[in-house]
């Protein structure tokens, strides 16, 4: 088991919404004919402020769109976006789906295991990279393909894994 | 036979997002110049008699969707376009949303019209960063223009439509999942009925379409639903965008005309299978399609009728090709991994089920499979398709059903020989296009 605490124990001030962010969840809360459309797109806000969605932040989001942090938590689990624990400065999501696995998508993942000395699902100890593997990520004529927080690398092989793992700093 | 190119009229190379180079292509000249002359009924009526079927994968008329409206709700009238595009093997909307918005927000603005909706959602699967982008991008521009808003430039209505980020998860492409998903909620699908016309998004009348079925519609209503109506087959009408992916030299997204010879769109649009290897297996309309072997394939046309005389479904027009030398099992495996990865859990015989598929499957690949192993896949399928809310738990059948059936005796040698012939590994081909 991981000695990190849980996040659920982290002080919350650690993890306060910035200004930016709740008056732009305000605003759409009162854009939608129901506030509650707005909570999807206010994860998405608070994964852009800090790479996850901390577990304080819910309590948060509840009291800014009247909902409960159960409620939150259904959605937030529910979809695979969202990052329930820190992930490194570089998310990298290999598809793992039919087409990208006809076309190789294994061998880039052992690759990559390999290369960044991680196991799927890990974090690198520097912090920055983390393995994840997705389904179709819809590029399915370009595969192998892997995203790299929300950018597309397509027509994967090694030689181009090493020129791309070399321009993230 | 030329194919007709309605939803890719561009050039494939240059920037085409751009408002400007819309309205070169007589963009938005639809709405200014035929609406203005036009009744919603007739809009409607001409989306009807185009005959256009739904392109998201179920195939059902556009038109008569839209007539499903009650006449007499005094409740507001929602439009959505399904951008939510998961269907794996599917990439055929990105194209729409990255290259031409333009085309897919006119064509709902018309379809606003049609049926007096006055707010419109797009809602685009959050992987799509750069189509979230460059539609948002295409929106604000048509917002400048007067194209959306109060009193729309050239007609007399207002529309508004706000772009919707999904956050990854295959159940939403159904319908009812995206209604909950843009209230805010888990994903589920809800039972029908009530349908969404009738309580849909907000609890309120709801059309929901696919990307490129909204996007054909300013042709439609350009050229006239008899002239769309003339492409393609008598019951299939119009051109389809194409994704084929896998074992293909030529990947990418085409646009045919319905009806076109499936063996011509492989072999002459496409290049034929990569390494010269023959071809091995089909999936004609994304992975939840029932796969289909070569000699199906043979005298298939790209239709709905045609694909499903062949046992199978033209579905979102994802076609994957897989070469001989790849193994079934393994991709059977890969499949199912993806329906229990994807089943949403509310419905007990989907969400045990899809389970159970994967880990038999999985055996089977690893040379633990059992001969009882066949008919308990096909036992486990028999209990999900049909026994769910939402079409997940039958799409999750197809793939198993038709690939225990087709390639049984590939089956058979896994569970014979204790291991995959294959050495458990897809076959990787240098040779790249």
């Amino acid at each position: 088991m991981s000695a990190s605490p849980s996040p659920y124990l982290t002080q919350e001030s650690e993890y306060n919404l910035s200004e930016d962010v709740v008056t732009k969840i305000t605003e759409m809360a009162a854009s939608f004919p129901e506030k509650n459309s707005a909570l999807i797109p206010a994860l998405h806000l608070i994964q852009d402020q800090f790479g996850w969605v901390p577990p304080p932040t819910i309590k948060q989001l509840a009291q800014l769109l009247k909902t409960t942090p159960n409620k939150i938590y259904g959605v937030l689990t529910f979809y695979t976006m969202f990052n329930l624990k820190p992930v490194g400065k570089y998310h990298i999501q290999i598809c793992r789906n039919v087409s990208c696995s006809l076309l190789g998508a294994k061998h880039i993942i052992d690759y990559l295991t390999k290369k960044l000395h991680i196991q799927v699902g890990e974090t690198t100890a520097d912090g920055k990279f983390t393995l994840t593997l997705v389904e179709c990520l819809g590029a399915c004529g370009m595969a192998p393909v892997m995203m790299i927080n929300d950018k597309y690398y397509e027509n994967l092989d090694e030689k181009k894994v090493d020129q791309i793992l070399k321009t993230l700093k | 036979m030329a194919n007709q190119n309605i939803l890719l009229n561009f050039d494939r190379n240059g920037a085409n997002h751009t408002l400007e180079n819309y309205l070169k292509r007589k963009g938005y000249s639809t709405l200014s110049e035929k609406i203005p002359n036009m009744k919603p009924e007739q809009v409607l009526d001409e989306v009807k008699k185009s005959g256009i079927r739904g392109r998201g994968g179920a195939g059902f008329p556009a038109g008569i969707k839209w007539s499903f409206l009650p006449k007499d709700s005094d409740k507001p009238v929602y439009l959505i376009c399904n951008g939510d595009e998961g269907e794996p093997g599917t990439f055929k909307d990105r194209v729409i949303l990255e290259e031409n918005p333009h085309m897919l927000i006119e064509g709902m603005i018309l379809a606003a019209y049609a049926i007096n909706a006055k707010h419109c959602y797009i809602y685009i699967r959050g992987e799509y960063g750069f189509a979230l982008q460059r539609v948002q991008q295409a929106v604000d521009e048509a917002y400048r223009a007067g194209y959306l808003g109060k009193k729309l430039t050239g007609a007399n209505y207002s529309c508004d439509i706000t772009v919707h980020k999904g956050a990854g998860a295959y159940v939403v492409g159904d319908e009812t999942g995206l209604m909950n998903s843009i209230e805010g909620k888990k994903g589920q699908t809800r039972n029908k009925p009530p349908f969404p016309a009738v309580e849909g998004l907000y609890q309120c009348p709801t059309i929901i379409n696919n990307v490129e079925t909204l996007a054909s519609v300013p042709w439609i209503i350009d050229h006239g639903g008899a002239a769309y109506h003339s492409i393609g087959t008598e019951k299939s009408s119009g051109t389809k965008l194409l994704s084929i992916s896998g074992h293909v030299r030529k990947p990418g997204v085409y646009e045919v005309d319905l009806g076109y010879p499936f063996m011509d769109f492989l072999n002459k649009d496409c290049g034929g299978v990569i390494g010269n290897r023959k071809l091995k297996a089909v999936i004609p309309g994304g992975s939840s399609t029932p796969v289909l072997r070569p000699e199906d394939c043979e005298k298939i046309t790209i239709d709905y009728e045609s694909i499903a005389e062949a046992g199978s479904s033209l579905g979102s027009g994802a076609i994957l090709i897989i070469a001989e030398g790849s193994c079934m099992v393994k991709t059977l495996e890969v499949l199912t991994h993806f329906y229990h990865h994807e089943s949403c859990g509310q419905c007990t015989p989907c969400r045990e089920g899809t389970g159970w598929l994967h880990k038999i499957v999985k055996r089977i690949e690893a040379g633990q499979g059992k001969m009882e192993d066949l008919d308990l896949l096909t036992s486990i399928t028999k209990h999900i398709a049909f026994h769910t809310i939402c079409p997940l738990g039958d799409a999750a059948c197809g793939p198993v059903d038709s690939f225990v059936k087709k390639f049984k005796d590939e089956f058979i040698e896994h569970i014979k020989t204790g291991g995959c012939p294959f050495g458990g590994k897809f076959v990787r081909f240098q040779e790249r296009v």
